[in-house]
């Protein structure tokens, strides 16, 4: 019998264990390990965020459904990785710290011979002065990264918004709390979520919207843009972008790192080495992602971190990780199985993984600061990448010598669906697909992308794909009858 | 009536650099059959996009 532990039950954790488990049946031993009780859809806390869903339409408990799946379920956090053992166990192993299941505060070595980390990130609130500490988010903003924070930040709105009833003014600033944030692409669903509400609540007119991001154009979503067919051209996503915001009255603020936040003030530094302040009443600006923190220790229990994870606390994997200028990135240098290089029985998917580079450019304002965004890995990949490095440890348990599956960001597309508004007959949304999420210039000169499968669209349309979205993986992630048929 | 779309537009700021949809564009956003249509495509879209990434 092997025993396969999985660190984390998001979209790619969840993914992974649910197959893995399908697919060996009880021959083997699938654990998952997550400190959450529940598992969130996290693309609805927009929804939530703006008061249209609760916590338990974006939520369930875990707990059953890994018993109907016979997976071990430890509702524990992970600590560190013993890949090789240690002096006391031939085995490698997890250390593990319970949060719940009545043993919190508990620590356990859980063996294992294969591993997935699919952590997910560190919510890095403590990275910008007074967004937070440490990742607890701070007073001064708010956040949709998880669902409680959705709910604060939606009673925080319904406030806002009793006060512009009465008469008084308020400005909206949403956008990256860092120059080096990824997930975009929920703050500006977000944006336009609250832009829509307080058009339905008549009070838009005093509302002042801003968007501040450190993408160096709007549009770029941290994959450097993309160039979509439309109406007989190909045009930039940040025509795209521009047009959406210029049509709902927003102002924007690019090429931004907030490097302070203060009780209704922001100050920042922008590309062209500037610095500025924006004075806010209401802020939902997201945090940057870092690596969990675990540590990699040896068999004589030396400190190897540094062979395991990168310096963002990312897992390595079989990514090209040589340092190159930007008009050298490959295609090929993103990984494409996940697997470790130095140890051959541990993966890595979805924002668990160290990137071999951004996808945007990098840039640095003209003091120094990095002021980049860094690579979107959420969502569709998270799963697909989830999914593929579940098939090829099956595979692998059952004989094969190498991973036989791949999930290469520069090989797969992603679809992103951004609501304004949950109606399904009032308020639009934008529907985006992207093939591949990395461009490839080799493949696709120009623009390095497929045309023909990279679009945008606005319209009542997507926000049915939306409602599509919500329910049909809310009930594959519940592995109710009929889950495998429903696709990454 | 066009310029009911564009008459929040200052000229000379970002906002005037871009295009902005007119009558026609948002009737069709939402307009019912037009969607409906639409609404499949998108799937289909989606679903060609899917098979594509699985490897």
């Amino acid at each position: 019998m092997a025993r396969l532990v999985i660190l984390g039950a998001g979209v790619a954790g969840h993914t992974a264990a649910s197959f893995a488990a399908k697919w060996l049946g009880k021959k083997h031993e699938v654990v998952v390990v997550t400190p959450n009780s529940k598992w969130n859809w996290i693309p609805s806390n927009i929804w939530v965020g703006v008061g249209e869903m609760t916590k338990e339409d974006v939520t369930f408990d875990l707990a059953p459904v890994y018993d109907k799946a016979k997976v071990d379920y430890r509702q524990a956090k992970a600590i560190s990785i013993n890949p090789e053992g240690s002096t006391s166990k031939s085995s490698p192993f997890v250390t593990v710290e319970y949060t719940g299941q009545g043993k919190a505060g508990q620590s356990e070595e859980i063996e294992y011979d294969y591993l997935i980390n699919a952590t997910g990130p560190k919510l890095n609130f403590g990275a910008t002065p007074g967004l937070g500490e440490g990742t607890t988010m701070g007073e001064h903003t708010v956040s949709v990264c998880t669902a409680d924070h959705a709910i604060h930040a939606a009673h925080e709105l319904d406030e806002k918004i009793a006060k512009m009833k009465k008469g008084e003014e308020q400005t909206f600033l949403i956008g990256t709390g860092h120059g080096m944030c990824t997930c975009q692409g929920a703050a500006f669903e977000y944006i336009f979520n609250i832009e829509h509400k307080l058009r339905q609540e008549g009070v838009r007119d005093k509302a002042k919207m801003i968007w501040i991001s450190n993408e160096s154009f709007l549009g770029d979503f941290g994959m450097g843009g993309m160039h979509i067919k439309m109406g007989g051209y190909v045009a930039s996503s940040k025509i795209f972008a521009e047009s959406i915001y210029a049509e709902r009255g927003l102002e924007w603020i690019i090429g931004a790192h907030v490097n302070k936040v203060e009780a209704g003030k922001v100050t920042y530094e922008t590309l062209d080495g500037k610095t500025g302040e924006q004075e806010f009443d209401f802020a939902m600006l997201i945090p940057p992602f870092a690596g969990v923190g675990m540590k990699a220790y040896g068999k004589d229990g030396s400190d190897i971190t540094d062979t395991v994870f990168a310096a963002n606390g990312m897992m390595k994997v079989d990514a090209d990780y040589t340092p190159k200028d930007y008009r050298d990135w490959k295609a090929s240098d993103w990984p494409k199985t996940l697997q470790n290089p130095t140890y051959g029985n541990i993966f890595a998917a979805g924002i668990a993984f160290a990137p071999p580079h951004p996808i945007s450019k990098p840039m640095k304002s003209e003091n120094g600061t990095p002021i980049t965004p860094t690579p979107p890995r959420t969502g569709m990949p998270s799963a697909m990448m989830g999914k593929a490095v579940a098939r090829s440890i099956v595979d692998m348990i059952n004989g094969a010598k190498e991973p036989t599956h791949t999930a290469s960001m520069s090989e797969m597309g992603a679809a992103c669906v951004a609501s304004a508004g949950k109606g399904l007959f009032n308020g639009t949304a934008a529907a985006m697909t992207v093939y591949p999420v990395v461009p490839d210039y080799e493949k696709y000169p120009g623009t390095g992308r497929d045309i023909d499968s990279t679009t945008g669209e606005i319209g009542l349309a997507a926000h049915w794909v939306k409602h599509l979205l919500h329910f049909a993986f809310i009930w594959k992630a519940k592995l109710k009858p009929g889950w495998t048929l429903i696709p990454e | 009536m066009a310029r009911e779309h564009v008459k929040h537009i200052e000229s000379y700021t970002p906002q005037a650099g871009t295009m902005i949809p007119l009558g026609s564009q948002k009737f069709l956003r939402t307009c019912f059959v037009w969607q409906l249509i639409r609404f499949a495509i998108i799937n289909v879209k989606m679903t060609k996009l899917i098979l594509k990434s699985h490897h």
